[in-house]
């Protein structure tokens, strides 16, 4: 076994009646990743996190961690913990007791037990907090104390249920940084299920994508976003322009495509496709250049448009341009001053080859 | 706004009084010296509370209302606690139907109750007393326990039984270190309330038993004797303290364990 293959799901599929939550996934996750399962709500993402903690069986298919079968194993003898949505700090014991729970079979001296409770706090930087209660901590802290109690277990795989979901923003994004150095330090493998494509792209050392069950992608977030493999994909990460396109004929990786009003261009694709498969031209804001006159900018396609919109966000601008014979606006973002770009105002789009991307419409 | 404050705390005197009045003139003619309940009161006396401490048959009914409101409080609530819970874990079936017949015992009469027992019971050739009450007491407390321990239960969090078993117990330990303690007050609450339930019941009883009396039973025959009712009075009004410390003890063990400081709570890390 490679370390590649720590975590093996084979084939998981989990119904519950007629519903498929899970169907047929299929992933390896190495030692010691970060790892994230991003999907919008009732993908089947957080079943199949389930299906690890051993709350859930699948109905078919195995689960391997560490090179061992736990696919019928009770989730109290599996090598994994669990942070849920809500925490889930027992209520009626204090944190030290909390921390605790999960060491009574170790049977620890009383000073060891201390000690690893103290290591615990002391990693979530929640020192001193021992004789608090659930109702005494604000949501940032419960979810320390959560993580410290799962991971004073010492886990081989630690799984994460949204946890940052019930934080506001500026805490979250400060917890997403502190959880990756965290994973960094104990090399525990990390699975995190989100809906935040913000959230995995930032911490993640390969992000799946889910939607219906079905697993649609598994890639590093920069990969995700720069080739995202079908519609979905494009469209859940991040911000995308599509265009109407058709191939008009193939040559082994190049491909000579019509897009919608910007014409007959080649493009490369890696992968197998034929001449009558539909796609789509996926070109991201942030690589479309604008510009006042057509001679300002070189770039392989220039075309005429009118501003119709604009939508300041600090750091930069979203331009909504209209383009005679497209049916969507197209969106242009960009970090510089706009100066005689305002609206209803004419203006000129720069596209290079390199930044459109070809997508099968399935 | 002033002279509605006004009529509302009137209403609400009124009110007090209307409940309370008639419960309160027990204590207040226990210590009164005469035997019939009429004013002017006579004379402050302990002599029924005397009488009372020495009336045997009282002790022995006494000691049978506990004997069978412990008993039948311990098996109601065991009856229903493990109910509750199948009902709240599980997606049972016919949902509402079950939830209507467990209500059902509520809205029909004792007295048919007591009736359809006596047949069963006289039927299978079996002799009266207080074990066919203890058994009308379990049946007729149950639903009471029922809506304690479901109303508690379904405010359960089932992540915390999740967690638990996550974090290396099974369903054994899971019960005993999670579930138990927190539905612990429902559970007590439950004891308490099938207790006082059982402890004033007439009708099953009064059917029910032979010879052996409960205290209610003991009470409606004292009544029959002029002489005798002063020292039911004392007897009532020890029960209405009695009572109302159960009621207080029930309360404060409810708040037991939940820390009070709120306002230590900070926002925030």
């Amino acid at each position: 076994m490679s370390d590649n293959e720590f975590i093996k799901i084979k084939n998981v599929s989990k119904k519950f009646d007629d519903v498929v939550a899970v169907d047929n996934v299929d992933i390896n996750i190495a030692r010691g990743e970060f790892f994230s399962l991003l999907g919008p709500s009732g993908c089947g993402k957080t079943t199949l996190l389930r299906i690890l903690a051993g709350f859930e069986y699948p109905s078919s298919g195995k689960v391997l961690i560490d090179n061992v079968d736990v696919t019928g194993i009770t989730p109290n003898l599996r090598p994994t913990n669990m942070v849920f949505q809500n925490y889930a700090i027992f209520p009626h014991i204090n944190v030290k007791k909390n921390i605790e729970f999960g060491l009574r079979k170790e049977k620890l001296s009383k000073d060891a037990l201390d000690k690893r409770v103290k290591d615990a706090l002391r990693m979530v930087q929640l020192e001193g907090y021992e004789d608090r209660y659930s109702n005494q901590l604000s949501g940032g802290q419960r979810q320390r104390i959560a993580l410290a109690r799962a991971l004073v277990k010492q886990p081989k795989v630690l799984l994460l249920d949204e946890p940052l979901g019930a934080l506001d923003k500026k805490l979250r994004e400060e917890m997403q940084l502190e959880l990756r150095k965290l994973q960094r330090s104990v090399g525990i493998t990390f699975i995190f299920v989100t809906h935040d494509q913000e959230e995995a792209m930032t911490m993640s050392d390969r992000v799946a994508v889910m939607n219906k069950g079905k697993i649609l992608q598994i890639s590093p977030p920069r990969d995700l976003y720069n080739n995202p493999k079908n519609l979905f994909v494009g469209d859940f990460i991040g911000q995308i322009n599509f265009l109407e396109s058709e191939i008009k004929s193939i040559d082994s990786n190049n491909i000579n495509v019509l897009i919608n009003k910007l014409g007959e261009h080649t493009l490369t694709y890696s992968g197998n496709i034929n001449k009558e498969e539909s796609i789509v031209c996926a070109i991201r804001p942030e690589t479309i250049q604008i510009g006042n006159n057509p001679d300002q900018i070189k770039s392989d396609i220039t075309i005429k448009g009118k501003i119709a919109n604009t939508s300041f966000y600090g750091n930069m601008t979203y331009i909504y341009v209209e383009i005679e014979g497209i049916a969507k606006t197209l969106m242009v973002s960009t970090s510089d001053a706009l100066e005689g770009l305002t609206y209803d105002s004419e203006c000129y789009i720069n596209i290079n080859l390199k930044d459109i991307r070809l997508i099968k419409k399935n | 706004m002033y002279n509605k404050n006004n009529i509302l705390f009137l209403y609400a005197i009124l009110y007090f009084a209307f409940l309370y009045i008639p419960v309160m003139l027990l204590p207040v003619f226990s210590f009164n010296d005469a035997i019939h309940m009429v004013f002017p009161l006579k004379g402050f006396t302990l002599k029924w509370y005397d009488q009372m401490i020495n009336a045997s048959r009282l002790h022995q009914a006494l000691f049978n209302s506990i004997k069978v409101g412990v008993t039948a409080s311990i098996f109601s609530t065991l009856i229903a606690l493990l109910a509750a819970k199948a009902f709240t874990k599980y997606k049972v079936r016919l949902r509402q139907l079950s939830y209507g017949a467990i209500l059902l015992p509520f809205v029909i009469p004792e007295i048919i109750i007591a009736v359809s027992l006596i047949v069963l019971w006289t039927g299978m050739g079996l002799q009266l007393g207080l074990i066919p009450v203890t058994i009308s007491h379990v049946l007729f407390c149950t639903p009471f326990c029922m809506l304690v321990l479901i109303s508690r239960m379904e405010g359960f969090d089932r992540n915390l039984e999740e967690a638990a078993m996550d974090l290396g117990e099974n369903a054994w330990g899971t019960f005993w270190r999670v579930t138990f303690p927190l539905v612990l007050p429902a559970i007590v609450a439950s004891l308490l309330l099938s207790f006082v339930i059982s402890f004033d019941e007439f009708i099953l009883a009064f059917f029910l038993t032979s010879n052996d009396q409960t205290l209610p039973l003991y009470m409606w025959g004292q009544l029959r004797f002029p002489k005798k009712l002063p020292h039911v009075l004392a007897l009532g009004a020890v029960i209405i303290v009695a009572t109302s410390i159960i009621v207080m003890l029930s309360y404060w063990l409810r708040n037991l364990g939940k820390p009070t400081d709120k306002k230590s709570n900070i926002g925030g890390i």
